[in-house]
């Protein structure tokens, strides 16, 4: 055994007992912690990638001294090796980028405390996207779902405690029906580990016996996970937790926090179920018509919306239908979408929430955009952020965002379903438009001249790059990794394809 | 039908445990007051760790606690249904009380448990 093998490992338990220790640590301490071990789990991962892309294939790691049937295990593969590389760089600037603005939004004793959350959340993550044990899965899930309610809540108002209850009573109904189903799982297997399930479930589907339970079995843990990630009729508390709460918290939440539950979806999808048995049950159409209805219907909330925090956060109900509308398809192309589209999501909505908040500082602390004009002149690496993010999620080549509505329109050409085509490609392209309607709209308003005179009545405070050197570099950093993800797609596909033809 | 009234007896803990479900869930769903959603969660969780406990089970056999040195694998239930019905109250209790503590605290702010009460007062607010 090469010893980056043990990178998977490493980074899950280094960034639980960093959370651990940081308890005991005084507030710069942790920091610095935190920091530290999400760069390294960054640089872990990506030499994890870096040997899994020469050596191809994956592997599966021993926990504990008990093998296969019985034990834990851990899998990596190349695309979990990206997956854990692009969270954990997205979570670094995350935090960097609201770092400064954390001193006002959070109390300064509950600075460490807001450290943990994120130490955990980040092992969370990690548990998800490389466990091979179904169990370990439903409880990674819930300490997720836990970080990230503390996570919302850490700032103390009204709206924050309200959005948190609502975010745990819809992920508590979710998890429900994922414990049922992984429950019944196990039942009709008697396997607890992945690969192990997968060969019952299809000996299981060969001799016929059980079809109706299984079932019951998929549609339960399809609609668990597809309630905690926010599809579009389960949206309703997503607005005010990720309007509300800390800017880093709402980059991490919208960015990683729901993508982990899909990527776990994913992983039952191919490893435990067979992506065979799935096309051939009608689930996938039904994420198909939710994540079409989610496509138009984020939108048209966010063209309506006043609140730019609440406009982002409606754009991300939408972004979410185009994941699952890539499921919906049901063919290889279709998912190799999906996950690109959840890559450039992750980077370019962490983005316009620390670049929203850039700009909502300048206008003293508005976020109406009436108030909003003019923001783009007072502080212009926000604006400019904001300007990137906008044209990535509209679609304008050169960015992340057009790459991945081409997978997505190429996909649904090269569909075998033609009933599919049709709607897919006319959904996308309102949703484009609609896309186009609200985030240039704010750019326009963010670019339109104030009066000076009314701005010095006002009292609006103008950004300094020299103040605040770390939230420019955040920026720049930022629009370089869309940037990356835009102009350099093709080995980033490529990583994908083979790490989706090694799950099956 | 006969087949079915003998599944029907045979599988009565798990017709139980799915009842509960529904009910549990529909609470933790559609109840307005905070601390009936809170024990719907808890009807729900519990119903699934009946479900476990009840497939866990195997007639006339023993808890997997090895007495009098028999090693037999016959002698006892399958022990991993129970582990999980443990780690599924853990994880359940420690969301309760993240429950209970927000519940608290949106009590301390407004009140009431009625959530939609407090939503419209958040509007009045207008934060």
């Amino acid at each position: 055994m090469a010893f980056v093998q043990n990178v998977p490992f490493f980074s899950i338990i280094l960034s639980m007992f960093s959370g651990i220790v940081s308890s005991v640590l005084p507030e710069k301490q942790a920091k610095w912690l935190n920091t530290a071990v999400i760069t390294l789990v960054g640089a872990m991962s990506a030499w994890l990638l870096s040997y899994l892309l020469e050596v191809g294939g994956s592997f599966t790691f021993m926990m504990g001294h008990f093998p296969a049937p019985w034990g834990n295990e851990i899998r990596a593969g190349a695309l979990e090796a990206l997956m854990a590389l692009i969270f954990s760089i997205i979570m670094l600037l995350s935090l960097l980028g609201g770092r400064k603005k954390l001193k006002d939004e959070v109390e300064i004793t509950k600075h460490n405390i807001y450290y943990i959350l994120t130490d955990l959340l980040l092992s969370s993550l990690l548990a998800l996207i490389y466990t091979n044990d179904l169990f370990t899965a439903y409880v990674f899930v819930e300490i997720n779902t836990i970080s990230a309610c503390g996570l919302i809540m850490i700032r103390q108002n009204g709206r924050t405690i309200e959005a948190a209850v609502r975010y745990m009573i819809m992920s508590l109904l979710g998890s429900g029906l994922l414990l049922m189903g992984i429950c019944m799982l196990y039942d009709l297997t008697g396997h607890l580990l992945m690969s192990n399930i997968k060969e019952s479930v299809q000996q299981i589907m060969a001799e016929g016996s059980y079809r109706v339970p299984m079932l019951i079995t998929i549609g339960l843990i399809t609609v668990g996970l597809s309630i905690k990630s926010a599809l579009f009729p389960f949206h309703a508390w997503l607005p005010d937790a990720y309007g509300y709460s800390t800017v880093s918290s709402a980059a991490m939440l919208s960015s990683l926090v729901s993508k982990g539950y899909i990527f776990l979806l994913i992983k039952i999808f191919y490893r435990v179920i067979g992506i065979d048995i799935i096309r051939n049950s009608n689930i996938l159409n039904v994420l198909f018509v939710f994540g079409l209805c989610a496509m138009i219907f984020g939108s048209v909330s966010a063209i309506w919306e006043n609140d730019i925090r609440r406009m982002i956060s409606f754009s991300s109900v939408a972004q979410i239908g185009y994941i699952y509308m890539g499921f919906g398809l049901g063919t290889e192309a279709g998912m190799v979408a999906s996950v690109f589209h959840i890559l450039m999501h992750a980077a370019t909505k962490s983005m316009l929430f620390i670049s929203a908040i850039g700009l909502t500082d300048v206008s003293n602390g508005s976020r109406h955009f009436a108030e909003l004009t003019g923001s783009g002149y007072r502080n212009k690496i926000a604006g400019i952020g904001f300007t990137v993010g906008s044209l990535s999620m509209v679609g304008i080549p050169c960015f992340a965002g057009f790459v991945s509505k081409i997978l997505f329109a190429q996909a649904a050409v090269a569909n075998n379903a033609p009933v599919k085509i049709f709607p897919t490609v006319i959904v996308l392209a309102i949703s484009t438009i609609l896309n186009a309607v609200y985030f240039l709209k704010t750019v326009i308003r963010i670019y339109v001249p104030e009066d000076p005179a009314f701005e010095k009545q006002q009292g609006y405070l103008f950004f300094q790059i020299s103040r605040q050197k770390l939230y420019g570099l955040t920026i720049i950093c930022f629009i370089a990794l869309n940037l990356v993800l835009g102009m350099m797609s093709q080995p980033i596909v490529h990583i994908i394809e083979i790490g989706l033809q090694n799950f099956s | 039908m006969l087949l079915f009234g003998a599944n029907f007896i045979s599988n009565i803990g798990e017709e139980v445990a799915m009842v509960l479900f529904g009910i549990g869930f529909a609470n933790l769903l559609f109840q307005k007051n905070l601390i009936k959603k809170i024990i719907g969660l808890n009807i729900m969780d519990s119903s699934v760790y009946l479900f476990l406990a009840e497939k866990g089970y195997i007639e006339g056999r023993l808890a997997p606690i090895v007495v009098n040195g028999i090693q037999d694998v016959n002698t006892y239930i399958n022990p991993i249904p129970s582990g999980l019905v443990l780690t599924g109250i853990v994880v359940s209790v420690s969301v309760t009380a993240l429950m209970l503590s927000l519940t608290v605290r949106l009590y301390r702010r407004y009140h009431t448990l009625d959530l939609d009460e407090i939503s419209a007062r958040l509007k009045k607010e207008g934060l």
